[in-house]
């Protein structure tokens, strides 16, 4: 068991492409780490580094004491589950287990020993001879973390484990990983794109674009307190709204009305013309299904386009209009998350109970205290309180971040030249 | 700060030749070479070398009869071959065969994938049997076309509507070369067939079903959808093919020694150097053998733009 | 329109069946046809009095078993070869990085469609200097040679099938790269290094123009050579029953293997053949 300490890692590929550019990550020991973000954002290659599967073009990879990158992959003592599992085809679930202590060398009693042990703890008994074509997603994906487990690895690190799981599966392997890590207690480092997996299973979560670290916080820091548009469009689902804001006083003008703020948030925003405005749909709510109307936070009239009723809750989107120094600022925030070009609309989350349907002019409510304010030109959220989120490069050392995001462009350059 | 930050990039570029020699890298660069060296040695020892060898022979007078005769005599082997009618004669028999055999075996070779592609039952039966002709010796094959057609002993002539019982096939040049054809084309259609069957199998079952809602008649799908879908695999096989076909040998050998102007160009140059022991011109045929076989792969690839690597999964 | 087979299709089943099994059972019943028959001329298909005559005549030829011998000493020692060098090559290229990938498969491509006579008379020249003329080895080295392109097609195809992850996972797991070699690849390869071996080993068998011009005596004359120049006494009625014999004997290793392993052929033959 070790604490694995990324300082200033940079990877630069042969053409020139910069996939992590200077990351720096201090994973304590027996914490379970999330590294996310939108795909080509250099998660996977940061694991891969850290594994021992790519070079390191520069910076220093720490595994407890020991600098690691130059060390093989078998030299590091880890375990990986890579995202298909790479299961032994020939080999029984039972010799797939026992591979890395065969290869130790280990004597037959404790392989045995070791791997019915961890056949016990991961439910595989009965399958352990029989070839991993004839058994289930689930249970392959079980064998993985069953090789992984054998060993007395100083860290686990997953590949997007889950994602060729069914929705369901991933559910129920979701909750056997945080129980396995928990129990076992081992450093742990988990690779994925999708917010959820990111939100439930880590202590931490390292936020990544273009293969700069946006944040790296608790899941709870990161929802409420992103540092910037990425990460707060990254975090949550559905997604924050954005809108076009502009202060005044106490006062914020939205596009569907004008909400009181607090004093310290104003103060903050003060004197700086259009923000962009971010609000959770969770933030909103049939102010008609509403016991009793809130002190702080304030109502809207607003037209109801489409409403989606899941049961417990419903989602309801009214379209607005925003200028255009916005609309450019959130284009550019969809395509970095990956996504199609978005329509200005609002999504609001209602209570299961409530009647509006569409076409409806409803009246909703706004938890004005959880608005948070981004300015358009750099992204960076104004309103952010720093002792509840975690590190943000980008105002712990406004330069270093520059420089790294200036990397990243070089390498967009270098794609859109390989590609002409 | 862009002042600081500008001379940045060059350094940075320059950097990029050195992180692609990590000592990963220069491993992996030792360790393929390493395992490609007997193979590439052995291609050189067998292939390269000798064709060296075969280019500064052609430029002798060389009787291995009499070796002690040998005289350099500069390209005149080459004019020699190249202004000779045999060497004409026997290119044009060449090219035919290749031309007809590749032609009859393409629409032979689709119509069994098309068959096998559609039939449900039987499909090991279908399969060994089609991989007999495929596995079978040239030289058989030769002998078991050579004896159907024979006058005394083939059942061909007795079996055909409208022949002479007494016809000779080995007795003119046309029956002759027909005969050598059937066996070349019985013997490789299987592969032919084989290669498009992969390709057909690739053309995927919704996209015809597709074609049919939008009204494509059976005609119109073979033409639109299954041909231009499986292009790669009909030029993988024909450029295969027509390569081998050129270099067709053992069937001549077997069914008429290059009797009745059947010879090829491939049993000219083996006749020159293992029969008439000339060294020096047998090797100038050599040379331009290869090189006439260069020029059509050459240009088959050309002509039908067929990317080898790519189509090889080579990328 | 699928599961029901049409009647044009039964039809091209049928048609499909006579083409390839019809020369096989004419010169099978062509090998049960006494030597009377043949001489005096039988247009037949079928024998008018079978006989197992040309069997023992044959099996007791001594050339005919010796080139037999030689047919699969040969054949079996350059597929070994082969395979073992192809093995070796074909991961280089589909696995590794290196200088001279390019140079190495484009050799191997213009071997692929070298017309071999072009090297008859060159290889003829080196074999008498180096003493291999009319020895095994004289046909094993070529014949591996010529293989090498195919069995390094086939085998990379292989290659790239099996997930790069599996060997990573094993390099994670503590295993040197030949250890990741050893016990991964190997066993998952093992297919196709088996239908890498069975094309190379019909290439060998089938090969008939280095075998009829590096050999000069039934020490190392392989059996096509054999049967071309096994014609009797009368020239213009060569001993069609024997060769018939001959030609059966010869076919049936093809045969058996035909029969137990052409899922394997067929996969080799067409591997890579076609995009994706």
């Amino acid at each position: 068991m070790a604490a694995i300490d990324m300082k200033n890692i940079v990877k630069k590929y042969g053409d020139g492409f910069p996939a992590v550019n200077d990351v720096s990550i201090d994973v304590q020991d027996g914490e379970f780490m999330i590294l996310v973000g939108p795909s080509g954002c250099g998660k996977s290659t940061l694991l891969r580094m850290i594994v021992g599967l790519e070079d390191i073009t520069s910076g220093d990879m720490m595994i407890g004491d020991n600098r690691v990158n130059d060390l093989a992959p078998r030299d590091r003592n880890l375990a990986m589950v890579f995202q298909n599992y790479a299961l032994y085809p020939h080999l029984t679930v039972y010799e797939n287990i026992a591979f890395p202590l065969r290869l130790a060398g280990a004597p037959d009693s404790e392989v045995d020993e070791k791997v019915r042990a961890a056949s016990k703890t991961l439910e595989l008994d009965e399958h352990l001879d029989r070839k991993p074509a004839n058994l289930s997603g689930g249970q392959r994906q079980r064998v993985a973390m069953g090789r992984a487990i054998v060993r007395d690895a100083d860290a686990f690190l997953f590949d997007e484990p889950l994602s060729n799981l069914d929705a369901k599966l991933r559910g129920q392997m979701r909750t056997e990983i945080s129980r396995l890590q928990k129990k076992l207690g081992i450093t742990t480092v988990y690779v994925t794109h999708d917010q959820t997996e990111a939100m439930t299973l880590g202590d931490r979560v390292a936020v990544l674009k273009r293969g700069v670290l946006q944040q790296l916080a608790s899941p709870r820091e990161l929802y409420e307190n992103p540092g910037n548009l990425f990460v707060a469009g990254f975090i949550g689902s559905p997604p924050m709204n954005f809108v076009p804001a502009e202060v005044d006083g106490n006062t914020v003008k939205l596009p569907f009305g004008t909400v009181q703020i607090p004093q310290e948030k104003a103060a903050k925003a003060q004197g700086k013309g259009l923000l962009i405005a971010g609000i959770r749909p969770q933030h909103f709510e049939d102010a008609s299904v509403m016991e009793t109307a809130k002190e702080e936070g304030s109502t809207f009239h607003a037209q109801v386009d489409v409403v989606e009723w899941l049961g417990n809750e419903a989602y309801a989107y009214i379209p607005f209009e925003a200028p255009p120094e916005v609309q450019e600022q959130l284009t550019q925030l969809e395509k970095d998350l990956d996504g199609e070009s978005m329509r200005t609309q609002l999504v609001v989350s209602l209570d299961g109970a409530s009647k509006i349907a569409e076409g409806d002019e409803a009246e909703i409510w706004v938890d004005a205290s959880k608005i948070h304010l981004f300015d358009p030109a750099t992204g960076e959220n104004l309103t952010v309180d720093l002792s509840h989120a975690g590190r943000i490069p980008g105002m712990d050392d406004p330069q270093a971040k520059a420089h790294a995001e200036q990397m990243a462009d070089q390498g967009e350059e270098v794609h859109s030249a390989s590609e002409a | 700060m862009s002042a600081v930050t500008a001379p940045a990039p060059p350094q940075e570029s320059h950097k990029r030749p050195k992180a692609d020699l990590s000592d990963r890298a220069v491993a992996e660069n030792r360790l393929g070479q390493r395992l490609v060296a007997p193979a590439v040695f052995m291609m050189v020892l067998v292939t390269a070398w000798p064709m060296l060898q075969a280019l500064w022979l052609s430029m002798f007078k060389y009787r291995l009869t009499t070796p002690d005769d040998r005289e350099f005599v500069g390209l005149s082997n080459y004019v020699t071959v190249l202004t000779d009618s045999l060497f004409w004669r026997d290119t044009y028999n060449t090219l035919l065969i290749m031309l007809v055999t590749v032609g009859v075996e393409l629409i032979i070779g689709f119509t069994f994938a098309m068959v096998m592609h559609k039939i449900m039952i039987a499909r090991g039966l279908m399969r060994t049997s089609i991989l007999i002709p495929y596995g079978i010796i040239t030289v058989v094959s030769a002998f078991a076309w050579q004896f159907a057609f024979s006058l005394n002993n083939g059942f061909v002539n007795a079996w055909l509507p409208f022949f002479d019982e007494n016809f000779n096939w080995f007795g003119g040049h046309w029956p002759a070369m027909f005969a050598i054809m059937v066996s070349e084309i019985w013997k490789t259609t299987p592969f032919m067939a084989l290669l498009l069957l992969a390709g057909l199998s690739q053309v995927s079952e919704d996209m015809l079903e597709a074609a049919q809602v939008d009204g494509a008649t059976w005609w119109q799908r073979l033409w639109k959808v299954i041909l231009p879908n499986m292009k790669a695999a009909i030029m993988v096989a024909v450029l295969f093919r027509a390569l081998d076909a050129y270099r067709i040998f053992d069937n001549i050998f077997v069914m008429t020694r290059g009797a009745q102007n059947t010879e090829s160009i491939s049993f000219l140059t083996y006749r020159q150097v293992i029969e008439q022991m000339q060294l020096g011109m047998g090797s100038a045929l050599s040379v331009i053998l290869f090189l006439s076989v260069l020029l059509l792969a050459f240009g088959i690839v050309k002509l039908f733009r067929v990317d080898l690597a790519q189509a090889r999964g080579e990328g | 329109m699928k599961g029901k087979t049409g009647i044009g299709t039964w039809i091209g089943f049928v048609l499909i069946m006579i083409w390839c099994l019809l020369p096989v059972a004419w010169i099978l019943s062509l090998s049960f046809k006494s030597l009377d028959e043949t001489t005096a001329g039988s247009a037949q298909f079928l024998p008018k009095d079978p006989t197992l005559e040309n069997y023992s005549a044959i099996l007791e030829n001594g050339d005919f078993t010796r080139a037999l011998i030689n047919s699969f000493g040969i054949a079996i020692i350059a597929t070994v070869l082969s395979v073992i060098f192809a093995t070796l090559a074909a991961y280089a290229i589909a696995r590794l990085e290196f200088k001279g990938k390019r140079l190495v498969l484009s050799m191997a491509l213009a071997i692929a469609m070298f017309p071999v006579v072009s090297l008859v008379g060159p290889l003829f020249d080196m074999w008498r200097t180096f003493h291999l003329f009319n020895t095994w080895p004289g046909l094993i080295i070529p014949y591996m040679t010529f293989t090498l392109p195919l069995a390094i097609w086939t085998l990379s195809a292989f290659f790239r099938e099996i997930p790069w992850e599996m060997e990573q996972a094993a390099q994670v797991d503590g295993a040197t790269s030949w250890q990741a070699f050893r016990k991964v690849i190997v066993p998952l390869a093992a297919p196709g290094v088996f239908t890498a071996a069975i094309l190379t080993f019909f290439f060998a068998w089938n090969e008939f123009v280095l075998a009829i011009s590096l050999t000069s005596t039934t020490a190392s004359r392989t059996v096509p050579a054999q049967m071309s120049f096994f014609v009797g006494p009368d020239p213009f009625n060569p001993p069609f029953g024997q060769l018939a014999t001959a030609s059966v004997i010869v076919t049936i290793p093809v045969i058996i293997i035909v029969l137990l392993f052409q899922r394997k052929i067929v996969s080799g033959l067409t591997s890579g053949a076609v995009k994706g």
